[in-house]
């Protein structure tokens, strides 16, 4: 266990010097004159002269060559300085606290709404089979075949256009969630609900199963005793793999709905080619992507101490 | 050579279906997929335009057909490509000397530390609308899937009795790899090509959808469920249109990919 902790950490330290690197080398190598892009969109699109760019140059530093720019960039990670958006002049980090909270309250809203769904149908199809399954692996396919996006857009199109239930995009409300988080929680239990079929099938079928209910268990404690843990253990390591999806739905979702996530927020760096914030945001997602799937492999091994199964 | 279950042969069907449209739709219309006609804009399909036309009064048939090419190309180019360079560097991996090995390794593990949206997101803004870019990025992030698969299946053949009496009998590795890893390697292969086509045409759409993708005129299927997205009222069957053409696409590829499995 401390040496699958120490290993992460390593790779963690790896990764985020090699996202921020290359970012760094991929920033630097677009096209265009970043001064005139900045002062754009400082002063408006109708304001900007070759003067404001020359003011913008110089006050941002933006003649320096690239391999000092990288090391200046370089020494204030180190001191976990991730330096200021060039754009709006506040700290990255700060803005980056801002949206990571709103991110991962879609992402945990849109996961928690998915177990919901998913759980009761993939344990119930896997129970009684029959026409239920037939639907559910109708659905869930047809699911699987359209991207994040379009499940959010006819959400737009049916809660909030047609019927107004929920508001089309925003955040503050408890109200803004809704969609957000029903869209990402679709996209998630379209695959997990399937996953779950098939565990809960292969543990419901399995002769240690059998005996439980043979040797006069109710359903409920056969299910409790014999039933959840062996059914949890590939669907939480499947749920490590999902994860990627999580956040790929998150960036779709957060552009579509603007929802002021890190996922929005690279999405408008990006356009605005501001270098610290596109860094800052790329580097915390290679971050929590390895921080989650190290709390993914800590689960599993807690589920199934006998271990060997952590790669 | 594989044998197809009824899925995966609907599945083939399906997306034979759609390339016979994407590539002879053409020849059935006269016109082109660019020419306005703003006097007969959002027609719905008629004897002239049997899919209608868009906001901007281009045929509707010649511009989905397009679409439908580019995203087809895209998923043939990445497939190809990141399968060669995959399967390559797996077999490499597995039989070579343990470095490189190592080297590959820590490139896989770098490249998987970022989501690969993200990953494409940042080629995409280097060249916007760059359709090369595109390409490149997303054979980046997908080849890492053949190699993993073509590592593992190559590293358990090599202490096999049947290769190691193909070494000792002193046959070449070419010969090796033709003759015992690759028929091994290419069941799971075909799964992953079928997922990844689908993949990479779903990462087209989306980068179109947040438009640092393809961009306007070219007609792109993400790109065009944004347009017509703000004519829905006026003209739900424009916006369905594009919608129905990518989940048919990535459809087909998940059919066909399907084992008998799930």
């Amino acid at each position: 266990m401390r040496q699958l902790l120490l290993k992460r950490l390593l790779q963690l330290i790896a990764v985020s010097w090699g996202v921020g690197t290359l970012t760094f080398i991929l920033m630097r190598s677009l096209p265009g004159d970043m001064a005139y892009r900045i002062a754009a969109s400082r002063y408006g699109m109708d304001a900007v002269d070759s003067r404001a760019a020359d003011i913008v140059r110089e006050e941002l530093g933006l003649d320096q060559g690239a391999l000092s720019a990288y090391w200046q960039w370089f020494t204030d990670l180190l001191s976990w300085n991730l330096g200021n958006s060039l754009v709006s002049g506040a700290p990255v980090s700060e803005s980056l606290w801002h949206m990571l909270g709103h991110s991962l309250l879609l992402a945990g809203a849109g996961m928690a709404i998915a177990l919901i769904i998913a759980i009761p149908l993939g344990l119930a199809s896997a129970y009684w089979g029959g026409w239920l399954d037939r639907i559910l692996l109708t659905v869930s396919t047809v699911m699987r075949a359209v991207p994040v996006f379009v499940i959010g857009l006819l959400a737009v199109i049916v809660f909030a256009l047609e019927w107004n239930l929920f508001p089309v995009a925003g955040f503050g409300t408890p109200a803004h969630l809704v969609l957000p988080a029903l869209t990402l929680a679709l996209s998630l239990a379209a695959i997990s609900n399937r996953v779950i079929h098939t565990e809960a099938k292969r543990v419901f079928g399995s002769s240690f199963y059998e005996f439980a209910r043979m040797k006069g268990l109710s359903p409920w404690q056969a299910f409790k005793h014999h039933g959840i843990r062996n059914i949890a253990v590939p669907v939480v390591a499947f749920l490590g793999i999902q994860l990627i999806t999580v956040v790929e739905g998150v960036v779709m979702i957060e552009s579509l709905f603007s929802w002021p996530g890190i996922g929005h927020g690279l999405a408008h760096a990006i356009f605005a080619r501001d270098i610290p914030l596109i860094q800052g945001a790329a580097l915390m997602m290679g971050v929590m992507f390895v921080v989650l799937n190290t709390l993914v492999d800590i689960a599993c091994h807690y589920l199934d101490p006998r271990g060997g199964r952590i790669a | 050579m594989l044998a197809l279950s009824t899925t995966q042969k609907s599945g083939l069907a399906l997306l034979v279906l759609l390339i016979a449209y994407a590539l002879c739709a053409p020849l059935l219309q006269a016109g082109d997929a660019t020419t306005q006609n703003l006097s007969q804009i959002l027609t719905s399909p008629n004897a002239d335009y049997w899919l209608g036309t868009d906001h901007f009064g281009r045929n509707m048939w010649l511009r989905l057909a397009e679409a439908m090419q580019l995203s087809l190309m895209m998923a043939a180019l990445c497939v190809i490509t990141s399968a060669i360079i995959g399967v390559t560097a797996g077999v490499l991996a597995a039989t070579r000397a343990p470095w490189f090995d190592r080297v590959m390794d820590g490139i896989v593990t770098m490249i998987l530390a970022l989501p690969g949206l993200v990953l494409v997101l940042i080629f995409a803004a280097i060249v916007p609308g760059s359709f090369w870019m595109l390409y490149v990025a997303i054979s980046l992030i997908q080849w890492i899937e053949y190699f993993r698969i073509s590592r593992a299946i190559t590293q358990r053949l090599t202490q096999s009795p049947a290769v190691q009496s193909s070494k000792l009998m002193g046959f070449g590795e070419w010969y090796i790899f033709r003759r015992h890893y690759f028929p091994a390697i290419m069941p799971p292969l075909f799964t992953i090509a079928a997922f990844g086509a689908a993949n990479a045409i779903l990462m087209m759409a989306s980068l179109g959808f947040v438009y640092v993708g393809i961009q306007p005129p070219l007609a792109e299927l993400g790109l065009m469920i944004v347009e017509h997205f703000p004519y829905y009222s006026d003209a739900p069957w424009l916006l369905a249109q594009p919608l129905a053409a990518l989940a048919l696409v990535v459809l087909a590829c998940q059919l066909m990919g399907r084992g008998k499995s799930l």
